[in-house]
């Protein structure tokens, strides 16, 4: 989470080369710091619950980068293990974006349909999803089928509700617009509602991507489960096995950094031209 | 081309709107005038299609107004809310063409027509927030352009940019009225500027809104904002249309005195 806070910090400012490679490295210092200061801690107190970084980072490669150059380096361990939580969670994440932004697109243009739902939208939305969770078990197939649904249920909330809110706040002057000009009901959707919603649909996204990710490890730490980062997890903690309990925490964090990294770079370069336009 | 009769609309308990009788001539260019709160903007409204009038009728070419006409199009005051910011300058004049079944290219051939035709050629590929105020409601004036409507509706469309800009738009219109012989209908709250662009001046007044004068104006055709301003022909019309639409003020203060 802190290493998340600080990147979206590095992405956001810009401004000259040099100036900046100097900002990242400031910004980078606490962390090494923090990573210096907690390897001598615990070498120094040397507790098996309190791994030192550096036999961390060990057992990370070991057994994740330890395969063939051709496989990329990536071992068979990581491709039964990091490859099924990913694909469960772009799988729930892209049915969420499907689903979300269709029914948050008809809803948002119903003005009672909305007012019918929304407390109850609000209501579902409130619910905290690992609560589902064994609701879930008991309706699905353990497994993947289980894990898609606890993610869909968190992830889809937050782009339901902001893709309605963002298709309900069209400025009237450009529906009118659209209206004059004799538009389709396809044609407004595609160039005036769904592009002037767009921003309001990012940030429900960067909501449900952090969401998938805590719904995709918490629905593996189950019994039923077989595979995966969070199966991973509790297999080592029955045996005790503290690094790499550690290592999948340590690798969450980068996964979790690096989407929303990406998405962050995604967003901003779609909506530019929105930005802008705001300003101007 | 263009006949109102009997329109008259209410808000609720509030008549904006009463006895409305207009007709419209091909090629004509009509403007109204009248105080802020005359229902103006209502009566555009109606005429566009945009909503349903209480009562009375409008009939466009023949046939009567229900829906949004086919060969209409508006401009409207706001051109910064009125342009689609994530659209480019092309892409806005050629977003209505689409509705018309026309291909890509001949969309673009068609946007690039209008946009040359408002001195805009070389703007086709910037976004809408690139350009100052009154570039973008040429823009806006060559979107409606491409459109090719058989009358076009301005809602106070010089209303926010400076006065500078304002007369270029101004004759920017009547050169266009000319050269695509388009019939124009022009809402406006300067007296100035309704007299300078009509054939003739509508003048609102309000509470209800209701027509008070239909004066047409016997100024030369070959207008420029020099000559034609100080035209003495020009000087009665202006203060004419100012007192007619001023006279309704006064009745106003007059009512809340008494």
């Amino acid at each position: 989470m802190t290493a998340a806070t600080l990147g979206a910090g590095t992405a956001r400012r810009g401004g000259p080369a040099g100036r900046a490679a100097r900002g990242l490295l400031h910004r980078l210092l606490p962390l090494v710091l923090l990573i210096a200061g907690w390897e001598a801690a615990t070498r120094a107190s040397d507790s098996p619950f309190f791994p030192p970084p550096s036999q961390i980072v060990r057992r990370m490669r070991d057994m994740w980068l330890s395969g063939p150059a051709n496989h990329l380096y990536f071992s068979a361990e990581a491709g039964d293990s990091i490859m099924p939580s990913l694909g469960r969670m772009f799988l729930g994440l892209a049915l969420s974006v499907v689903v979300g932004v269709l029914l948050g697109l008809a809803l948002g243009r119903s003005e009672q349909a909305l007012a019918y739902l929304e407390p109850l939208l609000q209501f579902c939305r409130v619910i905290p999803p690992p609560t589902l969770v064994p609701v879930f078990i008991v309706l699905f197939d353990l497994g993947t089928q289980m894990q898609v649904a606890s993610i869909i249920f968190s992830a889809i909330w937050p782009i339901l509700l902001n893709t309605a809110d963002g298709a309900r706040s069209v400025d009237p002057v450009q529906m009118a617009t659209a209206q004059a000009f004799r538009l389709s009901a396809v044609q407004r959707l595609r160039f005036v509602i769904i592009p002037s919603a767009l921003p309001k649909i990012f940030a429900g996204l960067r909501l449900a991507l952090s969401l998938a990710l805590i719904l995709m490890v918490f629905s593996e730490l189950l019994p039923g489960t077989s595979d995966g980062l969070g199966f991973e997890l509790t297999n080592a903690q029955s045996q005790s096995d503290l690094p790499t309990i550690w290592s999948v925490i340590v690798l969450l964090g980068i996964l979790g950094y690096l989407f929303n990294t990406i998405l962050l770079a995604v967003e901003r370069r779609i909506l530019a031209k929105h930005r802008a336009g705001a300003k101007g | 081309m263009l006949e109102i009769t009997g329109l008259g609309h209410a808000y609720g308990a509030h008549r904006v709107l009463e006895g409305i009788d207009l007709e419209v001539g091909e090629g004509e260019l009509v403007t109204i005038v009248g105080p802020s709160g005359c229902g103006k903007s209502t009566l555009l409204r109606c005429l566009a299609g945009l909503m349903a009038p209480g009562e009375g009728k409008v009939v466009l070419n023949g046939t009567p107004v229900t829906g949004v006409p086919d060969d209409l199009a508006v401009v409207f005051q706001d051109y910064s809310r009125s342009l689609m910011p994530w659209l480019t300058v092309r892409d806005n004049v050629a977003l209505p063409l689409r509705r018309r079944g026309l291909g890509r290219s001949e969309r673009r051939a068609g946007a690039a027509e209008a946009l040359a035709s408002v001195g805009l050629g070389d703007a086709a590929g910037k976004y809408p927030w690139q350009l100052s105020g009154g570039m973008q409601q040429r823009v806006s004036i060559a979107r409606a352009l491409a459109y090719r409507p058989s009358l076009l509706l301005m809602d106070e469309p010089f209303g926010s940019v400076d006065a500078q800009t304002r007369e270029d738009l101004e004759d920017l219109v009547l050169r266009v009225h000319r050269s695509e012989g388009v019939t124009i209908l022009l809402v406006t709250h300067d007296i100035d500027e309704s007299v300078y662009l009509g054939d003739r001046v509508v003048v609102l007044a309000r509470d209800p809104g209701r027509i008070r004068a239909e004066l047409p104006v016997t100024l030369p055709a070959g207008r420029d904002q020099i000559g034609t301003r100080s035209d003495p022909e020009f000087v009665r019309l202006r203060a004419e249309v100012g007192r007619l639409v001023r006279g309704v003020a006064a009745d106003l203060s007059e009512a809340a005195s008494r």
